[in-house]
């Protein structure tokens, strides 16, 4: 017997009474897709909106702080009686 | 936007519909030759199916030319193995007197088997899939074959084997 002829016979082996598909399967299929689907959306809802947060926390922060402008000299004392 | 979204879903609920119509059977198949259940009493089987199934629905709009089919036992695959992998220590014995063709062999035995002879998956696309080398999948394929045609004599505990314990020949 060579190789074709084995793996033929193990096919027909494997080939005898399918099992039947029992009823409702697609519906279940389709539940727990959507399920998933619908779970997949409000993460990706949720990520926006912090993405969306950190970018009004900065704004709103780098408007009040400004830490842009140059800070005032403290080391060099004030100019009086000149 | 609405209508457009809702009609985009009647056509996914459709067409996938159809394709779980033409595939359904096929794949419940090849998932009660995976567990070794018998062929009318197969909860794990019908599990692995459902669970395979939904993740080809939820990825349904993303195929973009993809063979829905491939997909699905990809996952079937995959899956199977992790859960072999997962109750492979100690407490998780099998519950189930093996049955079936596949009865005699090893879940990874099994996987390859039914990957090879029954789908037909090429021995690279095979290897790719389980994370073996081509030769190790054509090894344990031809090995699992000679046990399948040839049983040994004996009643051994080959049921029982492990994952991993089957030694290179």
């Amino acid at each position: 017997m060579n190789r074709t002829q084995r793996e033929a016979a193990a096919r027909r082996l494997m080939e005898q009474s399918p099992p039947r598909v029992p009823p409702g399967l697609c519906a279940e299929a389709v539940r727990r897709g959507d399920r998933a689907l619908r779970r997949r959306a409000v993460a990706r809802r949720a990520l926006w909106l912090l993405l969306l947060a950190a970018a009004v926390a900065f704004t709103v922060w780098a408007l009040t702080v400004q830490p842009w402008a140059e800070p005032p000299a403290e080391t060099t004392p004030p100019l009086t009686g000149w | 936007m609405r209508g457009r979204q809702a009609s985009r879903e009647a056509r996914r609920a459709r067409e996938f519909e159809a394709f779980v119509a033409g595939a359904a059977g096929r794949l419940l198949h090849a998932a009660t030759l995976l567990t070794a259940e018998a062929r009318n009493d197969n909860p794990r089987a019908r599990r692995l199916l459902t669970l395979s199934l939904a993740h080809t629905y939820a990825g349904w709009d993303r195929l973009r030319g993809e063979d829905p089919y491939d997909r699905a036992r990809r996952y079937l695959a995959t899956r199977f193995a992790r859960e072999v992998w997962q109750r492979r220590g100690g407490f998780g014995r099998p519950r189930h007197r093996p049955a079936g063709p596949l009865a005699a062999l090893a879940p990874q035995e099994r996987l390859i088997v039914v990957l090879r002879l029954y789908e037909g998956v090429a021995e690279e696309q095979a290897a790719a899939l389980l994370g073996l080398t081509p030769e190790r999948v054509r090894a344990v394929c031809d090995r699992a074959v000679a046990l399948l045609l040839h049983p040994p004599p004996a009643p051994v505990a080959a049921p029982t084997r492990a994952w991993g314990a089957v030694s290179e020949s």
